[in-house]
């Protein structure tokens, strides 16, 4: 119904791979292609048609190309039955797939020195950041981090579009051992980094912006948070953040998100409601406020 | 063929019999990426509460055979918010606007009718009966006691302006939903709603501890479905004068003709908008198709059709 709104589509699979732990579909899309901006996820319906499992399953998209008019690839690891049938899609099959969702990274006007920091399968969206990012003039420095090496994400393509590209994995296979957060204090002093990305478990992000904030630079993260329709109506995927006006809301991850400033997540209160979140239990809020609610276009 | 489609339902007059259920399509604005909001019979905003509410913790759903379990607490902006943001946005596309009301109490909802009536453009109103009746320490429902859903009622009808439909959302798991349906319409409902969703609790098997946050949720879904068809078929045979709006795992329209053969006028759209944003609109095309198919030259035909005697055609 809109140009740049979602567009929900039956897409033809163009191939499934294995990717290390990772399977990659790249599905035919032209329509939520041309609209794809870095951090946007696809809604996919999975187990067909008379499918018991009700539910749609989210997806960073990784990379978005222009042949057959436009593809989308995302990325997953088999968890359960959802991604479980996704993994077991051929070429040719339709897959139902509701996109591009979501609050975007957004881009500087001007060419600065990026850090982009992914854990594990968030590293995905990453990627097309990268690109863009570039794009602009902007150096781009990884810095990627897993549980093992085989969940390390695309090393060789990092290495190529980015400045440098540092690895971390918890149990020292490949890279430093430790933590992403462990190398990039160091990093974003060696390049200089104005501006600090990143994607991945809820802990990282925390620890991330923290870093990034002991360095006096922003941060954008991207939170992977469970979703059940990934469009705004189901209001299951909500997290405390501090808005502008620095009243900390509920808000949804799939259209308030998935990107945030990281200072603004508090992330210290992810699975509970804040005391002091608009409208929790006692909360009386400034008739100020309320006309601030008001005005505030959510969609 | 064309199938004349149009609906009459406790006095409102809807285009078609399709709507959306509460809390399962926020005002609108989002499914509006996906169909036009204008093209269905209605939508069911969200139940609005007096003040903003933040809802429940998260987890907030798990998903279960055919259906999914729910608890978000009636996370909302507030009447005010509600009046001056959402409803206009709905209103100015086209749609026509059932509101759901959910009071902290009976008072609230006296005074969320009153607000809402002062609110140009409304359809009509739809009484939230599932949320807990604060007067009772053991979290019961107003809909838990027949008495107690009437007094509600009873105040939303006294409050509402006089040409305001009032619909009162029933509750299936409770003793006797045909108790509760006659409750509602002596205390002057206009129509009834049913079903909510029902009670019920996931354990993660990984963990081994409730799934959602809280421990119960709301089940809904075709999980659900027989049981909200039963209901809609023994109230209607108990109350046939009464319109119903049916609801409870509408997946196809199919599901839709379901429904109205049990004795609903007009059928609401839930849980599928989560798997399936642009639902309405195939679903109202399905139906369209099933109506012509089998020969009817009106939706309202369908009305009660499983009621009649013989074999169905």
């Amino acid at each position: 119904m809109s140009d740049t709104g979602p567009v929900q589509v039956r897409c033809p699979v163009l191939n499934v791979r294995r990717v290390d732990a990772y399977y990659a579909i790249t599905v035919v899309a032209p329509g939520i292609a041309e609209r794809f901006r870095s951090g946007q996820f696809v809604s996919v319906a999975i187990g067909g048609d008379h499918s018991s499992t009700l539910l749609r399953r989210p997806f960073a998209i990784h990379d978005v190309k222009p042949d057959y008019g436009g593809t989308v690839e995302f990325l997953f690891s088999v968890r359960g039955t959802g991604t479980a049938w996704l993994a077991e899609r051929r070429s040719r099959d339709l897959l139902d797939v509701v996109g591009p969702l979501g609050r975007p990274f957004p881009l500087p006007r001007e060419p600065v020195n990026c850090v982009l920091v992914g854990g594990g399968s968030g590293s995905a969206p990453l990627f097309p950041l990268a690109q863009s990012l570039r794009r602009r003039g902007c150096r781009v420095d990884f810095v990627l981090g897993a549980a093992s090496a085989d969940r390390v994400f695309s090393a060789i393509t990092a290495r190529r579009i980015a400045e440098t590209a540092a690895f971390t994995t918890d149990d020292g296979s490949f890279g430093t051992r430790g933590r992403v957060t462990d190398v990039l204090g160091r990093v974003i002093e060696e390049c200089r980094s104005d501006a600090v990305y990143a994607c991945g478990p809820m802990p990282m992000l925390r620890a991330v912006t923290a870093v990034a904030g002991s360095h006096g630079v922003p941060v954008q993260v991207a939170v992977e948070e469970t979703m059940a329709c990934g469009t705004g109506i189901c209001m299951t995927c909500v997290i405390p953040v501090v808005g502008q006006d620095g009243i900390t809301r509920m808000v949804r991850s799939c259209v308030d998100g998935p990107v945030f400033r990281g200072e603004q997540v508090r992330f210290d209160d992810v699975g509970t409601i804040p005391f002091d979140a608009l409208g929790a239990p006692g909360w009386k809020g400034s008739s100020a406020a309320r006309a601030a609610e008001s005005a505030r276009d959510i969609a | 063929m064309n199938a004349d489609l149009r609906t009459r339902v406790g006095g409102m007059d809807l285009p078609n019999p399709v709507v959306t259920a509460a809390g399962c399509a926020g005002s609108g604005r989002e499914l509006s990426q996906f169909f036009d909001i204008a093209s269905i019979g209605a939508v069911t905003t969200k139940s609005v509460m007096l003040e903003p509410h933040a809802g429940r913790p998260a987890p907030r759903m798990a998903e279960t055979p055919s259906g999914m379990l729910s608890t978000t607490g009636m996370q909302g902006p507030g009447v005010d918010v509600f009046i001056q943001r959402d409803l206009p946005w709905l209103l100015s596309r086209g749609g026509r606007a059932i509101v759901s009301i959910a009071g902290a109490g009976v008072g609230e909802f006296g005074e969320l009718a009153r607000r809402i009536s002062a609110a140009d453009g409304v359809s009509a109103i739809e009484v939230n009966l599932s949320c807990p009746d604060p007067a009772d320490p053991s979290g019961r429902r107003f809909a838990d006691d027949a008495s107690q859903a009437a007094a509600v009622v009873q105040t939303v009808r006294s409050h509402a302006r006089s040409d305001l439909p009032v619909f009162a959302k029933l509750a299936a798991d409770v003793p006797d939903v045909v108790e509760l349906a006659t409750a509602c319409v002596e205390a002057r409902a206009d129509g009834l709603s049913m079903i909510n969703t029902v009670r019920g609790m996931a354990v993660d098997p990984r963990t081994l501890r409730p799934a959602v946050a809280g421990g119960m949720g709301g089940l809904s879904g075709p999980a659900i479905r027989p049981l909200a068809v039963g209901c809609v078929y023994r109230v209607h045979e108990a109350l046939p004068g009464v319109p119903v709006i049916g609801m409870g795992g509408v997946r196809t329209g199919a599901d839709v003709m379901e429904f109205m053969a049990a004795g609903a006028s007009a059928v609401a759209v839930g849980t599928t908008n989560f798997s399936d944003p642009s639902a309405c609109r195939r679903i109202l095309r399905e139906f369209t198709e099933a109506l012509e198919a089998r020969g009817f030259a009106r939706a309202s035909d369908v009305v009660g059709v499983a009621h009649r005697q013989g074999v169905g055609a």
